[in-house]
């Protein structure tokens, strides 16, 4: 990216006037000239991630409202990772103003303020860092140029605090300073402040959402709520790979409250007065379904083998072939992990009201523009007939990365002429998730006569991550080779190892696997990790010292060696079982941002507990530290979840388990009492924040019950024998 | 039909056509008290925690019949801006939600938790609080709870003799 590319240009920067209020309308100069092959890097890695903005029209960016207050309209949704938050502290800084002055909301589809790609990759902060401080820089000077011809001073003579403009004797708010301009004149973008300068960046500034989320505010998109609206409920198949043949819906249309039953190719949906009573209704309707297989848990697994689909080498240095080729010394190890649910509280659903015209959806998603685009596509709209009012997200990590069930509400909302709110049963969200694909392991090694390894090798089976999604366009996987969803975290991080590879294996299974966040980070340094342990205790050796030993030295490697040793010094580290507690260690590398986490565990009662995780983390410019430290604390928790206790199996051709409890997911009482979260800051930009440090717990808690137990547990979830 | 209903201290009259309406869609939809939240329908996540004459219940899974001449306080109900609970002051301070979906669930089961055990061990948490949440903010959630307990503790009067 040069220098230019990064600068607002003054031709494309636009101001609307309005009563009160203005708006700074940019168009997007974001762009790279080859932005497919960086869009789709973008989602999975963030080394560069572009804000992919809009490039033919004006979008509105900020609001001046006339108490003076600041509204920033976010082409990022809030989905719990304080995306709001970070965004107003950036803008705010820039803008001179307050935090009390800043607030947030999320931009809507007709705005044109949407982010070409999604909200997901942990990408959010890192691709608005630049960008947003200069829109931010820019409007602030606009202000203060506007400000001098109204005070008749110099521009240089003026000071802005708060957004207030003073020349010593008078001042002017930006809101008095704005109103009923209509015409403005764009300056250069102004220099960004150095980050020493700024007021917020880098505090810990309680979430924008906070006291919205404590008292209860129909924020989110299940909260919706428009005047004569009715309800709608979808009959789906349970089964996998079921087509639909037919549906008797004779008793439903008789139901109380029903208003309409529509028979659609892939659905049938019945509308009514209610909630309940379209779900009374619904479960009176006898449908037909037809799949040609029952599968079964163990038909997957037999899927999911090293060996069998398609490989990609993905990683190689030096010559791990000739090397793993002498069997007698190699070491080997087989890890799986399974299927694995998204579990959201908020279920997937729609309000939508399509008029003649038009259509308004207001729905908790993480693809604006391409939930936009289906809709329009299912109703025979342009896009720009579809306004999608995307509210705050129950809960997304990577399950609202495709969703086209806005549809079913948009649908029966035009069969009705009146808004229509629509949304999945938890029974339908555990069966229609587009779930974590289960994973499979094969790693060789071998140990050179200095105790450290000499070749080793990873290979990993997946179901499809990437590649199927709506996110990337169908030429794409030819170009990509290897699914990049599935293999991060996949790769070997220690460049001081001679010879290394890595290899992805690729399959296709029956139902949907997508985006869970992290990707395959979590399974990927379980395998990785847990076999690196394995080899340490072969040779003899610290965990810790020998990764320390075998990492290269260049910024990444620098990067790496930093978190292990903060993580092991924080935590106290020792190699020794103390009071029947063992520590366990594991690090990874995701997204450029490196993470290394040490667990205290005991076994009670047969099961493992932990107790302590402390975690050392280098995103580089942590925005707001209180909420890089959330989303560690976060991913730890939810790691715990899924590498102890979470997994979906497949009986009789249906997913199962269908409802929480059943899924077993931590609790209260499963999460440690202590969360210790030390931040390095050895890079000079945001980066990846809300998908990293669920790397290393599985194998961190995995490494430590072989401590006490001499059990190695090889597949998550982890139980002891 | 018609049912009368005492929500955060008012009596309310709905019209339904089921007695049988999960509490929670009456609450939700036909008052439009959007902050009791729907999870699962079957009352394993808690998302729905509302208070029937203070105890916690899991309104989506019960019948709006049996809440007739109860008190039923809603996240609404517990406190507001001006005047918020101690579980809500204690959120506030200890930076609780993420996602920010299951967590009136979790501060309506607190705040029952602390009517029964005014200053709960960890112990007493872990048996008592067993909603869902998916973001995994336990960590703070206890924290908070600890810090809601002393809240409580501070501004309770004491009982006269």
């Amino acid at each position: 990216m040069t220098q230019n590319e990064k600068r607002i240009s003054r031709r494309t920067f636009l101001v609307r006037g309005g009563l009160g209020t203005i708006g700074v309308l940019a168009v997007g100069t974001y762009l790279f000239r080859n932005h497919i092959r960086r869009g789709i890097a973008g989602v999975v890695n963030t080394l560069e991630t572009p804000y992919q903005g809009n490039t033919k029209t004006p979008i509105i960016w900020f609001e001046v409202t006339e108490t003076n207050d600041i509204v920033l309209h976010s082409p990022k949704v809030e989905m719990g990772q304080g995306t709001f938050t970070s965004l107003a502290q950036m803008a705010a800084d820039e803008l001179e103003v307050s935090m009390e002055q800043m607030s947030v909301v999320h931009a809507n589809s007709a705005s044109g303020n949407i982010d070409g790609f999604a909200t997901g990759g942990s990408t959010s902060v890192s691709a608005l860092w630049v960008p947003l401080r200069e829109l931010a820089a820019t409007m602030r000077e606009m202000i203060k140029n506007e400000a001098a011809t109204k005070m008749g001073v110099p521009v240089t003579d003026l000071k802005v605090t708060e957004g207030v403009i003073s020349t010593g004797s008078a001042s002017m708010t930006y809101a008095d300073i704005v109103k009923g301009v209509t015409e403005w004149d764009i300056p250069d973008t102004p220099a960004l402040k150095e980050l020493k300068d700024y007021k917020f960046i880098g505090k810990p500034i309680p979430r924008v959402d906070l006291r919205a989320k404590v008292f209860g505010a129909p924020i989110f998109g299940m909260d919706a709520s428009m005047p004569g609206m009715l309800y709608g409920a979808v009959v789906r198949p349970s089964a996998i790979g079921a087509t639909f043949l037919g549906a008797d819906t004779a008793e439903a249309e008789q139901m109380p409250g029903v208003v309409k039953i529509i028979k659609e190719n892939d659905f049938v949906g019945v509308i009514a007065n209610s909630q309940i009573e379209a779900e009374n209704a619904k479960n009176s309707i006898k449908a037909d379904w037809k799949a040609d297989k029952k599968w079964q848990t163990a038909d997957i697994e037999k899927l999911i083998e090293v060996g069998k689909g398609t490989a990609y080498v993905i990683q190689k240095e030096g010559n791990t072939n000739d090397v793993l080729e002498e069997e007698a010394r190699v070491l080997q190890a087989e890890y799986k992990s399974p299927i694995g649910a998204h579990a959201q509280l908020e279920p997937n659903g729609a309000l939508a009201f399509v008029e003649e015209n038009k259509a308004t959806i207001h729905m908790s998603t993480q693809v604006v523009r391409i939930t936009r685009d289906e809709i329009a596509d299912r109703l025979g709209f342009d896009s720009e007939q579809v306004n999608i009012v995307p509210t705050f997200l129950g809960g997304g990590f990577g399950r609202r990365l495709h969703t086209p069930n806005g549809i079913q509400a948009a649908v029966m909302s035009k069969a009705v002429g009146k808004p229509v709110k629509c949304f999945f049963s938890r029974k339908e969200e555990f069966q229609n998730d587009t779930f974590r694909p289960p994973t499979h392991h094969l790693l060789k090694a071998t140990l050179g006569e200095n105790g450290l390894i000499e070749a080793i090798e990873h290979n990993v089976s997946s179901g499809d991550v990437a590649f199927g999604s709506p996110m990337l366009p169908g030429f794409a996987e030819p170009i990509l080779g290897a699914d990049l969803g599935a293999w991060r975290g996949g790769m070997i991080q220690y460049g001081g190892i001679p010879n290394y590879q890595a290899v992805s294996w690729r399959v296709t299974l029956p139902f949907a696997t997508s985006w869970w966040r992290s990707l395959g980070l979590l399974a990927n340094t379980f395998a990785i990790e847990s076999f690196i342990d394995e080899l340490a205790v072969k040779a003899e050796k610290d965990p810790v010292a020998f990764r320390l030993a075998q990492i290269q030295d260049d910024d990444r490697g620098h990067r790496l060696k930093e978190v292990i040793k903060a993580a092991a010094k924080k935590a106290g580290w020792s190699n020794k079982v103390v009071n029947e507690r063992a520590m366990g260690f594991a690090a990874s590398t995701d997204a450029n941002t490196p993470c290394a986490q040490v667990v205290e565990v005991s076994i009670e009662d047969n099961e493992i507990k932990v107790h302590k995780v402390t975690c050392a983390m280098d995103p580089g410019i942590a925005v707001n530290p209180d909420q890089v430290r959330a989303q560690c604390e976060g991913a730890i928790i939810m790691g715990i979840s899924a590498s102890m206790h979470e997994q979906m199996f497949v009986e009789e051709g249906e997913l199962q388990p269908t409802i929480y409890g059943p899924y077993q997911m931590a609790l209260m009482k499963h999460a440690p009492k202590e969360i210790d979260v030390v931040l390095l800051q050895n890079s000079e930009v945001p980066g990846a924040v809300g998908e990293p440090p669920l790397g290393p717990i599985g194998a961190a808690i995995a490494n430590a019950v072989f401590k006490l137990t001499g059990q190695r547990l090889r597949e998550m979830p982890l139980k002891l024998g | 039909m018609t049912l009368s209903l005492n929500v955060n201290g008012a009596a309310q009259t709905v019209a339904i056509t089921d007695e049988n309406t999960p509490l929670l869609w009456v609450i939700r939809d036909l008052l439009e008290l959007k902050g009791t939240k729907f999870g699962c329908g079957k009352a394993a996540c808690g998302a729905c925690t509302l208070h029937i004459d203070g105890e916690a219940v899991r309104s989506c899974s019960y019948p709006v019949k049996l809440a007739a001449g109860k008190n039923i306080t809603t996240i609404e109900g517990l406190g507001n801006e001006e005047n918020p609970h101690p579980v809500q002051q204690a959120w506030i301070d200890e930076i609780v939600p993420q996602c920010g979906y299951c967590q009136p669930g979790f501060m309506m089961a607190t705040a029952a938790l602390l009517n029964k055990i005014p200053d709960p061990t960890d112990a007493d948490i872990d048996r008592n609080i067993i909603n869902v949440c998916r973001c995994g903010t336990y960590y703070r959630m206890r924290k908070a709870i600890h810090r809601a307990a002393a809240i409580q503790k501070e501004t309770t009067p004491k009982t006269e003799e």
